[in-house]
């Protein structure tokens, strides 16, 4: 899998209101490979992901897809959003098996890659329930498991975990990191925090707002092996201390 | 002032709390009547009311005429919600629809239905037509604009993860749009039902030769009370079991939503 974005720029708008949100964006990102794009909100950070989506076109600039350039949505490019991420009328195994469904695969197939990926998020238990009786956490665990079930090439997390509570946020952002280790997926996370960017991805970008552009791009080298010590530990924090600062001077520069 | 805890729980139950309200009415009804105060002509007790009830259903009048009236409602009521459910939801998807249709529906909606009898008498004569059409006048803007504002509120989210789910067009619309709408649709239908049930009275009152609107015009002229009364009563009854049925409905059909 190689996804390549090359001098995308975007702007809303025509005429004398238009707006330029996103100036020449360029990046690379493989199979395995996890990275996050970390900004305020202004950045247009979340206008990245939905331009690779191919929910919104690029004003200038391409995007490509294992050589193919992306015009429209399509399931190769797996989506959770922050909010009204499950559909309320479905369970979470029918949620789970909504895109496959919408693909038309056959129903043994269907029931046995919903119960593996309700498996894989440790939601078995909770196949039968509705969304409204589940926690923000599950929800999301449930959002992240209907993408996977499409296999998609690349995942896109926008702000996943932006709606939970602080507790509830660590414990998600270990279980994506777990999820990222077995099953090697390929993903792209949104994040306005630098903690939770440093803490998953190999690669951060870092985005200046008005327009929106990557102004710094860090390789994270830290050991992985136990994120709750790694939260505390002194190379982590000076690191989270450092992008913190650079962010703090691109909002400071804005006032 | 209530001790027991189970008898305050009971006594604040809304069926309980509501069944009062009611029976409050009549009490007052029974007093006010049975002390003579007023002229039985005016205001017969509720005895008087449940005998003119009785001779009616006997004589097959009252089950005949509600069944008139109910057919009208249904009818009409049918055809509008029928045709609003898909304009309305090609307006809230497609702005073009949206922009051509919204103030011509807009500015009809404004126009009372009852202004429209003399016209639907002069086009369509005496017969059900115009009633059923009356109706289809008085709810069809509503339903069409309602499901419309239903469609917009579908949150962008739940049709963008659908589209990043490899979905495209139509099951866009039957699996996403229509099952988010459906409880706002059926609450849509229960509110304007309301008004089919206005319509139909008002246009057996103007002409027809049965009906529960046709009943009490004719009750009028010879000054039965009593029977106009009736007709208030089963009118009342008819709307409310139709409203606890779409609630019904809605319960168990959108169980989500609750």
């Amino acid at each position: 899998m190689h996804l390549q974005v090359s001098n995308v720029s975007k702007s809303f708008g025509e005429g004398r209101d238009r707006k330029l949100v996103l100036e020449d964006i360029s990046f690379e990102l493989v199979s395995g490979q996890f990275m996050a794009l970390v900004g305020s909100s202004g950045s247009g950070k979340s206008t990245v992901m939905r331009l690779i989506a191919g929910l919104e076109r690029p004003s200038a600039g391409t995007i490509h897809l294992d050589g193919e350039q992306v015009r429209r949505p399509g399931s190769d490019r797996g989506m959770v959003f922050q909010k009204y991420s499950l559909y309320p009328w479905l369970t979470a195994a029918q949620n789970v098996a909504f895109g496959l469904s919408l693909q038309g695969r056959g129903k043994a197939e269907i029931r046995e890659r919903t119960a593996y990926f309700l498996d894989v998020v440790g939601l078995a238990d909770a196949a039968r329930l509705l969304p409204r009786e589940l926690s923000g956490g599950m929800q999301q665990r449930v959002a992240i498991a209907r993408a996977l079930a499409t296999e998609p090439k690349v995942l896109l997390l926008d702000e996943p975990f932006g709606a939970l509570d602080l507790q509830i946020r660590e414990s998600m952002q270990e279980f994506l990191h777990d999820l990222w280790k077995t099953t090697g997926l390929t993903a792209l996370l949104i994040t306005h925090d630098i903690e939770e960017a440093l803490l998953l991805a190999g690669t951060v970008h870092i985005m200046a707002p008005r327009p929106g552009r990557i102004v710094h791009t860090v390789s994270v080298q830290l050991d992985r092996s136990d994120l709750r010590h790694l939260r505390v530990s002194q190379p982590f924090l000076e690191l989270r201390e450092e992008l913190a600062g650079r962010l703090r001077s691109l909002d400071g520069s804005l006032l | 002032m209530v001790r027991s805890p189970a008898l305050r729980r009971f006594l604040h139950h809304p069926w309980v709390l509501g069944v009062l309200g009611i029976l409050m009415v009549f009490v007052v009804w029974f007093l006010t009547t049975s002390s003579g105060m007023v002229d039985k002509l005016f205001l017969p007790g509720p005895g008087a009311v449940w005998q003119a009830g009785t001779d009616q259903f006997q004589q097959g009048i009252l089950v005949k005429d509600a069944i008139a009236s109910i057919q009208r409602v249904f009818l009409g009521f049918v055809i509008s919600a029928g045709l609003a459910l898909p304009i309305g939801i090609a307006m809230g998807t497609n702005l073009t629809i949206c922009y051509l249709l919204e103030p011509l529906m807009g500015l009809i909606r404004y126009m009372p239905a009852p202004a429209f009898i003399p016209l639907l008498i002069i086009y369509f004569g005496l017969e059900e037509l115009p009633k059923v059409m009356l109706i289809f006048i008085g709810t069809f803007f509503f339903n069409t604009l309602m499901i419309m504002d239903a469609v917009k509120f579908v949150p962008s989210e739940l049709v963008e993860t659908a589209l990043t789910l490899g979905g495209r067009g139509l099951p866009i619309l039957t699996r996403v749009v229509a099952p988010f709408i459906a409880p706002q649709v059926l609450d849509t239908y229960r509110i304007n039902m309301a008004s089919a049930w206005n319509l139909v009275i008002v246009a057996e009152l103007v002409a027809a030769n049965e009906g529960l609107g046709k009943r009490i015009s004719l009750a009028q002229r010879f000054l039965r009370t009593d029977e106009i009364f009736v007709g208030l009563i089963v009118i009342g009854l008819i709307g409310l079991i139709i409203d606890l049925g779409f609630r019904f409905l809605m319960r168990r059909a959108c169980s989500w939503a609750n």
